[in-house]
């Protein structure tokens, strides 16, 4: 844990020292961005911290999973764990959804639609 | 999304239509504070902490709807426009007996988001203080911005407020291609 040196607990919130204050993805995460783990691995879950495997193990039962629903049944705050996430997607071991599908597709809209009307 | 002011009753529409036990903390999306919050306590406070009531529609195998209930207020928004990047359509719903704490919403989604939105008023015990009409006088809503009521209490009424809504997204998605909506999407 290489970053606890620089560690100012005045400049950051206690939940983001866990993940070295940092805030920011290289790419943005968002709250119903989709987490999959294609392949888990027992051996990478042993090598993680804490919150880090309790994500990985989390995702990899109920994959895919939105970042919302994986921060809030870990328990973790949810911008620790979109850096979390990203540092695992770097590495390889889960995959986050491009984001790519406009939600306001007509097809998407329309399909939500037909959706909804079996439950009105 | 779902929107509006606090006790308008977002909580239970998102209840009553989600498959999953809503997930409603007020602290598991902690994000850093800003400027104006670390001024506001004295404290030097680097987090907020930020009330959301989050719920999951699984309509088909390979479709799944979400959603999120978020606070009206202006210190909220960061949330707001991460969330809005991502939203198909937003329902703002508001009570008739105190139109005014939804006004924030309906002005956050006028004029500083593009995300199609919908009103709905919820229906207190069944009864609906004025006449439909006169809310929207009320709320100086557009025209083209539809306005219906609910029972949050109730998943079917709040199926049909979605449907609204997302019916509206859908025929402002496809005049935004040229095309013709009038067929589409009631």
């Amino acid at each position: 844990m290489t970053w606890l040196a620089g560690l100012d607990p005045t400049r950051w919130g206690r939940p983001y020292t866990r993940v070295g204050g940092r805030i920011r993805t290289p790419r943005p995460l968002l709250v119903h961005t989709l987490v999959h783990v294609p392949h888990y691995d027992a051996s990478v879950a042993a090598t993680l911290p804490p919150w880090a495997r309790t994500l990985y193990q989390r995702a990899a039962a109920s994959s895919p999973v939105s970042l919302a629903e994986l921060s809030a049944d870990c328990a973790i705050a949810l911008g620790v764990a979109r850096v979390v996430l990203s540092d695992l997607s770097a590495a390889g071991h889960v995959h986050l959804g491009s984001g790519a599908q406009d939600p306001r597709d007509t097809v998407v809209l329309g399909r939500v639609l037909d959706g909804l009307r079996k439950l009105a | 999304m779902v929107a509006g002011g606090l006790g308008v009753g977002k909580t239970t529409a998102v209840q009553s239509i989600s498959e999953i036990a809503t997930i409603n903390t007020d602290n598991w999306m902690t994000e850093p504070g800003r400027p104006l919050d670390a001024l506001a306590d004295g404290q030097g406070k680097t987090t907020t902490t930020v009330a959301m009531d989050f719920g999951r529609i699984t309509l088909e195998s390979d479709l799944v709807l979400y959603l999120f209930g978020t606070p009206g207020q202006p210190r909220f928004w960061t949330i707001w426009e991460d969330l809005c990047r991502g939203a198909s359509a937003a329902l703002v719903l508001a009570d008739a007996r105190r139109l005014e704490t939804s006004f924030p919403a309906i002005d956050y989604f006028e004029r500083d988001a593009d995300i199609p939105f919908a009103v709905a008023v919820n229906r207190f015990d069944d009864v609906l203080p004025h006449p439909v009409e006169r809310i929207r006088a009320a709320l100086e809503l557009p025209e083209h911005v539809p306005l219906t009521t609910v029972d949050a209490r109730s998943r079917s009424s709040v199926a049909r407020a979605l449907i609204t809504t997302v019916g509206h997204s859908l025929r402002q998605a496809v005049l935004a291609s040229g095309g013709d909506a009038s067929g589409g999407g009631r």
